[in-house]
């Protein structure tokens, strides 16, 4: 264990431990920007910046280890007039245009201006336009909206060791560029942004994050059991978000889980009971159509006996259906024969 | 799987063995990649195709479709004969080892190499990384079950996890990734036709007596009734005249595809109970229009056997119901009322006759899941299976010998045809082809041939071709890739527009009944 003072406080934390997360075990809360817990340390917005007894520049806390006998300051008038330079910097070519964008109300980088309370920043639009926007077909990148963070080019590189996306130019004039033959669509540099830089391509509809209904489920696809958030707005799914600390995912997702939402609102869902008369599918009240059913399996039963039935249940169903299901078979019908189909 | 995804950061070598895990299990190499780019944790893979994870591998052993059994008997062989074997667990925890021992005795490196195709110097490099590591983690999927010696597969899997002491232990364990995201819960809860929920076997007389007092029934047949691919066949002899199946899609993911259409048919009622109309719903006398899970409340099991919550979020299209509704509405009707309807009550219900589920409740929980067993309220879960001991007692090792596959590759069908996943799709398309997002990114089926072969027969990248089997024949598009090496197509079988299931033969594994679909032989040629 290493001890060290940070703002007055004693703190003992394991060795390997950075300034920043020794503070925040204390519940000292520095300003960053880069850091994102999933991610090595980037150090690329120079937010985080802490003082440290004897050294003369101050140093960046994401990424600094801690040392026997530090001693910290992680605010004072020096501190905060730097990071307020550093922000305006940042600011400079960033169009503040929070009412069109998707990311308002939960984008840090809105926070930490609110936060910082800047106003007076002279917006320059850059000598040289960006060029416009890369967009994959699920996932758009605003240029100018992007603050060079490196967050999405760490989190492909680092986290799924794909590497699709790279910086090119320089100064002002850099931006991110997709290799699309790399991508795989996963949508881990969507999640990591701070800004609205990267959105979603996808939904028709769009929701405020104040305006939407966030519900935590398990995803529908493989077996991993991914943990998201469904958005909804209106009774209607418009996107998929998810939560760091949740999950064996810890907000990572793939394409599947992150974009394959549109089949739940799709028109094509099967609205009513169909019955098949002359050869065709017909629409049937749930009346009709249950009572067929039950006098169908009745008949079939008490002709040829139950295991003359049976029964298919399904991997995509929940623990509760399939248990109804097999008691069905077994209970009601009386037979065994049920199965489901993941042997195929 | 035996222990829990993230325990890979804890291996000192992970062996992945006939699983595509970036394609299909996107999360489970995020943690394979982590293990390996930031805690140094080795990498065997065993694919007969150039996956994706062999980018990161330490070794790659490309073996012969089907010659999987060989292979690991090769692997044990080299392991005894070096004495790197786990001898103190062997005693302590095993039974079978002298039989396990004399079967592998003919599997010399020189004859497994021949059946394998891979070098003997791999095969001991191989046997080496392994058994030297501790701990050692086992992955495997489809690319050991789909096979008609699947069951053999999955044994000799566990055999090697076992002769090295892997079993029972953080970051070891013989790991299975489920490919749906419930598989494991129709399991647990009963939906097979030989066991009761918490896998409780039909043929006991206390348990068959223990349902059917908590079920209020007279009793139930004492032999297991039929599995999926037997039910259809009964329905061809007429020996089953309904069949009520539950969102599923077996006319498309069935190995053959003009068989099962024909089973159905020959039916005197079918009721098909699903999301959309699918391409099984469309051959149904009823269709009874079912909620996704979007909009519906339950638990699922993930493949770390973690019991997690699905939650509601939307109210249901139209009239569509809820599927616990629609059956207990169907067993009213025939003179019988589930007490239990709403997916807490029914979780009690489940709580009170499955001993591994005792402890999980909806309330624990609600701010994440819980891994099985779980026996009591005050009990963690159990995120490691078979620490200490086996869950039988002694563990059990399994001679097994090698079965050549039931169809190989001669001069009128000289390429060997694997079926699988794409990332972009699941199953049989069902969900992910709807909506635009997923299909822009994987509008069609492709299949995937290398360079070499194509460019003997004159195919260029986009070209159509035929792919023919003993079986029938599809038209589709091709790309060429290295991924796949030459002799061998690989293809996807989301695709209703061009089932492979029309190629694949539905020669099953005795034991598991799971179809061989990793190994048809086919012939190629540019399409007219
Ligand atoms: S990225 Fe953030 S600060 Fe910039 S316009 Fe969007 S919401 Fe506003
Ligand atoms: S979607 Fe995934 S693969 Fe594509 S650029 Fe983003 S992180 Fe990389
Ligand atoms: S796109 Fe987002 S994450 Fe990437 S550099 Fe720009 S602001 Fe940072
Ligand atoms: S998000 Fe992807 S990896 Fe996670 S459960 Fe869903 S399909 Fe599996
Ligand atoms: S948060 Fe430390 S440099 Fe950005």
């Amino acid at each position: 264990m290493v001890r060290l003072t940070i703002d007055g406080s004693e703190v003992e934390v394991p060795e390997g431990t950075t300034i920043l997360e020794a503070a925040e075990k204390t519940g000292i809360r520095i300003p960053t920007l880069c850091y994102h817990k999933r991610l090595p340390p980037i150090e690329s917005c120079d937010m985080c910046i802490v003082e440290i007894e004897g050294e003369k520049e101050p140093v960046c806390s994401c990424a600094a280890p801690v040392s026997n006998g530090l001693v910290v300051t992680t605010d004072s008038k020096a501190l905060h007039e730097q990071r307020t330079a550093n922000l305006k910097k940042i600011l400079k070519y960033h169009p503040l245009d929070c009412p069109i964008c998707d990311k308002a109300g939960e984008c840090e980088l809105q926070d930490i201006v609110y936060e910082f309370g800047i106003e007076d920043v002279p917006y320059e639009s850059r000598k040289v336009k960006r060029d416009d926007t890369y967009s994959t077909s699920l996932i758009r990148y605003w240029a100018d909206r992007c603050i060079m963070c490196r967050r999405c080019v760490t989190a492909c590189l680092d986290l799924k060791q794909i590497g699709a996306l790279e910086i090119q130019g320089e100064e002002e004039n850099a931006r991110i560029v997709v290799d699309p033959d790399k991508c795989k669509s996963c949508g881990e540099c969507l999640m990591v942004c701070p800004t609205g830089a990267l959105t979603e391509n996808l939904s028709r509809y769009k929701g405020r994050p104040w305006l939407v209904k966030r519900v935590q489920t398990t995803c529908s696809y493989c077996g991993c059991g991914c943990q998201f958030d469904l958005n909804v707005l209106d009774n209607r799914v418009i996107g998929v978000t998810t939560d760091v600390d949740t999950g064996v995912n810890q907000g990572s997702l793939c394409v599947k889980g992150r974009f394959g939402y549109e089949y739940i609102g799709d028109e094509s869902r099967l609205k009513k009971p169909l019955i098949k008369e002359n050869g065709a599918l017909r629409e049937a009240s749930w009346e009709e159509a249950l009572d067929t059913v039950a006098e169908k399996f009745k008949a079939i039963r008490d002709q040829h006996g139950p295991d003359s039935i049976a029964g298919l249940t399904s991997a995509k169903c929940t623990n509760e259906e399939n248990f109804l299901f097999q008691k069905f078979m077994r209970a009601v019908i009386g037979t065994n024969n049920v199965d489901h189909c993941a042997r195929l | 799987m035996t222990n829990p995804i993230s325990n890979v950061l804890k291996s000192e070598v992970i062996l992945a063995i006939g699983t595509d895990t970036t394609g299909n299990h996107p999360i489970i190499a995020n943690y394979i990649m982590e293990a390996i780019h930031q805690h140094g944790v080795k990498l065997l893979v065993i694919d007969p195709r150039r996956i994706e994870l062999v980018d990161h591998a330490t070794l790659w052993l490309q073996h012969n479709p089907g010659s999987d059994v060989a292979l690991i008997n090769g692997l044990m062989h080299i392991i005894l004969k070096e004495n790197l074997q786990d001898q103190a667990y062997i005693d302590e925890r095993l039974e079978g080892f002298e039989e396990l021992k004399s079967c592998i005795e003919k599997y010399t490196p020189e004859h497994v190499s021949s059946i394998t195709g891979i070098s003997e110097e791999d095969l001991h490099a191989a046997a080496r990384l392994y058994a030297k590591a501790d701990p050692a983690a086992l992955l495997y999927t489809m690319g050991i079950t789909q096979h008609i010696t699947g069951t053999d597969n999955v044994k000799s899997c566990a055999n090697l996890a076992m002769l090295c002491g892997n079993v029972g232990k953080e970051g070891g364990g013989v790991n299975p990734l489920r490919g749906q995201n419930n598989v494991q819960g129709a399991c647990d809860m009963g939906g097979l036709p030989n066991v009761f929920p918490g896998y409780q076997a039909v043929t006991v007389d206390e348990v068959r007596k223990k349902f059917a007092d908590a079920w209020q029934v007279e009793g139930f047949p004492s032999t297991p009734g039929l599995t999926v691919t037997e039910m259809f066949d009964a329905g061809e002899t007429g020996q089953v005249k309904a069949i009520y199946v539950m969102g599923e899609n077996p006319a498309l993911s069935d190995p053959d595809k003009h068989h099962i259409e024909h089973c159905i048919e020959s039916l005197d009622f079918f009721v098909v109970q699903d999301i959309f109309l699918t391409e099984t719903a469309k051959l149904a006398d009823v269709v009874l229009p079912a909620t996704c899970f979007a909009e519906k409340n339950g638990t699922v099991v993930n493949t770390e056997r973690k019991v997690q919550r699905v939650r509601k979020a939307v109210e249901p299209p139209g009239e569509a119901r809820e599927d616990t509704w629609i059956i207990s509405e169907i067993a009213k009707r025939m003179g019988y009322t589930m007490p239990a309807t709403t997916p807490e009550k029914i979780m009690e219900e489940i709580r009170l006759l499955t001993p591994s589920y005792k402890g999980i409740t909806y309330k624990r929980i609600e701010k994440g899941g819980i891994s099985w067993p779980c026996p009591d309220e005050d009990h963690p879960g159990t995120p490691v299976l078979h620490v200490g001991k086996f869950a039988r007692g002694k563990g059990l090792f399994f001679a097994i010998d090698y079965i050549p596959p039931a169809e190989e590759v001669d001069d009128e069908y000289p390429f060997l045809l694997s079926t699988g996943r794409v990332p972009q799709h699941f199953h049989t398309g069902t969900m992910t082809r709807r909506g635009t997002g997923l299909n822009r990114l994987c509008p069609e089926p492709v299949a995937q041939i290398n360079p070499e072969d194509a460019e003997k027969m004159n195919i260029s990248d986009g070209d159509y071709i035929d792919i023919t089997s003993r079986r029938g024949s599809i038209k589709v598009k091709i790309k060429l890739t290295e991924r796949s090496s030459p002799g061998m197509v690989f293809m996807p079988f989301h695709f209703h527009e061009a089932p492979a299931n029309i190629l694949t033969h539905s020669i099953v594994d005795p034991v598991a009944k799971i179809p061989e679909f990793k190994v048809s032989a086919v012939k190629i040629k540019k399409a007219a």
